[in-house]
């Protein structure tokens, strides 16, 4: 549904988005991070074709955004970053104009502009002059315009920032309802925000896509992946501890309680165990011991450690 | 023609649903009126004509008023960053920027249709001539929407509706100014010979070619002539194209 080809954009001696290439499919949520600066907003800008890209071709729906822009404009809902309105209008007369730009007229309308306002929470602020209104309903307002007309992509920029966190969750069952028949690139800063919404993420920093797959990959890519926490009683803290590190898979041990019949620490896996192999082999160790193990625990990784150690990667 | 209509409806509405539009009318009711009866001495000077009584000051009214309407058009988008969105709709830079150019005109024509109590006064005084006065509003309309046209380019350059206004009067204002009578004829008795002949003759057409005073002081006068509705055409043309240039480059 979007294609983007190795697109960059120059602003003068800064490279903001760097041979940049990525497809989203139908049905695809697409989470977009990145640290402040990385190129997100950049990058949905020459989506939507707001900026035109120094190199590189985006299609939406098979239309070129460069050569065919009303074509591809058509076809794409957009929420741009920090929501701007029209703030002399009124949250109906905004969503009746935007619709109307869409080409959608009369009792069609009239219609598309009340389902915005209902799956947005709208209802009660319709007749208000936007400018009386709190940052959330500015927000949702403009999220409303950007589904007005039913599009097949949507792209969102930072759809969350300065909701509280009921509407934050409200927003987040909305992207993922509309992401079952629609596609949907969004970005932000919150990364639970990517395990609980997207089906994809995609990390960029300084302009480059450092990091793509499904947010359970990329959280296993964290080097706290596949850890396995123990909880072992019976024998001396310091001898489990000797035991553990000869484990086949083991590469090393952090001890965090040790005592005269006891051992509490983590145990970290080779790069080719992050499956659970190293958890069997520590089970199999304590049974054959008869050691009391009271805790075992694999950690499945988090991605804002995967974040960080990825993004500060690149900066070194 | 659609989108053009569109945007011209919400325009329209930013200036009416305000007072921006009816503090505009006013302003230039007042201002219009006063220099007509005070400085136009439209009533000592016993002539049944609105030429050189009520239009003349209509370019030094719209060297001011116009940046006063039209400095909101672009700089108000770009300072609210409603601009992604207008230009991220399926539509044209150019319908944009004709719909809201338009927005801004009606703005003017409705304050010269509400200066219509003089056309009333002057017919019941004296026998005016209709056409004169006709071609007299043909031209205020023209120099009010070129001086439009012009802080439309301006508010595309920046962010601030202060910095648009200031730019766009003093270039209106120049643009006014080298066509005032003063100046054309301070340049018409310059004594030169030779070279100095050629610039001074050169100066004096492009001071006349493209003063607003001068083709729209023409119309005032009742004249109506090819190289008048040229100019205002290529002026206003000019500076909508222009406008577009500015807008996408700013984004490259």
């Amino acid at each position: 549904m979007i294609e983007v080809i190795r697109l960059s954009k120059q602003f003068g001696p800064k490279l903001a988005v760097d041979n940049i290439s990525f497809s989203v499919a139908k049905g695809e949520v697409l989470g977009f991070l990145g640290p402040n600066g990385a190129g997100k907003s950049t990058t949905m800008r020459m989506i939507t074709g707001f900026i035109p890209p120094t190199r590189g071709t985006v299609t939406v729906g098979g239309h070129d955004i460069q050569k065919s822009p009303i074509q591809a404009k058509a076809k794409i809902g957009y929420l741009p970053e920090n929501a701007p309105l029209y703030s002399d209008m009124t949250v109906e007369s905004f969503l009746r104009f935007t619709a109307e730009l869409r080409g959608i007229t009369g009792a069609a309308q009239k219609t598309a502009v009340n389902k915005a306002i209902e799956i947005c929470f709208l209802e009660k602020v319709a007749r208000q002059s936007l400018d009386t209104l709190s940052k959330g309903f500015r927000h949702r307002t403009c999220l409303a315009q950007s589904i007005v007309h039913d599009p097949e992509v949507l792209i969102l920029d930072e759809p969350t920032d300065g909701l509280d966190p009921n509407q934050k969750q409200e927003v987040r069952n909305l992207i993922r309802r509309l992401g079952a028949t629609k596609t949907v690139i969004f970005s932000t800063h919150i990364l639970e925000e990517v395990e609980a919404v997207c089906s994809r993420a995609i990390i960029i920093d300084q302009g480059k896509v450092v990091a793509d797959g499904t947010p359970d990959e990329l959280k296993r890519r964290a080097s706290c992946a596949g850890a396995v926490k123990v909880r072992i009683r019976g024998l001396a803290g310091s001898g489990i501890l000797s035991e553990l590190e000869k484990l086949p898979h083991a590469v090393s041990v952090e001890t965090i309680e040790s005592g005269d019949s006891l051992f509490v620490g983590r145990v970290f896996p080779k790069k080719s165990a992050v499956d659970g192999t190293l958890a069997g082999e520590i089970y199999q160790f304590a049974a054959g011991r008869q050691l009391q193990l009271q805790e075992l625990a694999v950690d499945e990784g988090r991605l804002d450690e995967m974040f960080r150690e990825i993004t500060v990667q690149v900066r070194s | 023609m659609k989108n053009i209509w569109v945007v011209f409806k919400r325009e329209v509405q930013a200036y009416f649903l305000t007072p921006l539009a009816y503090v505009f009318i006013f302003i230039f009711l007042i201002l219009s009126m006063s220099l007509c009866f005070v400085f136009g001495r439209f009533l000592e000077g016993e002539d049944a004509s609105l030429d050189y009584t009520f239009f003349q000051f209509h370019p030094w009214l719209f060297m001011v008023l116009g940046p006063a309407i039209g400095m909101r058009l672009w700089s108000e988008e770009n300072r609210e960053g409603t601009i992604e969105l207008l230009l991220t709709m399926p539509i044209s830079t150019w319908q944009a920027i004709i719909g809201k150019f338009l927005a801004a005109c009606l703005v003017l024509v409705s304050a010269l249709a509400m200066t219509f109590p003089v056309i009333l006064t002057v017919n019941y005084l004296g026998d005016p001539d209709g056409g004169k006065i006709f071609s007299g509003y043909l031209g205020s309309l023209l120099v009010g929407s070129a001086s439009i046209a012009l802080t439309c380019l301006v508010s595309a350059f920046t962010r601030s509706q202060v910095i648009c206004l200031v730019v766009s009067v003093v270039l209106c204002f120049f643009l006014v100014l080298i066509g005032s009578p003063q100046l054309l004829e301070f340049l018409r008795n310059i004594p030169a010979t030779g070279l100095l002949e050629t610039l001074r003759l050169a100066a004096l057409e492009i001071a006349d070619g493209f003063s607003l005073m001068s083709h729209g002081g023409r119309l005032f006068g009742g004249v109506l002539r090819l190289d008048t509705a040229v100019f205002f055409a290529a002026f206003i043309s000019f500076c909508l194209y222009a406008t577009s240039v500015v807008i996408r480059s700013k984004r490259a």
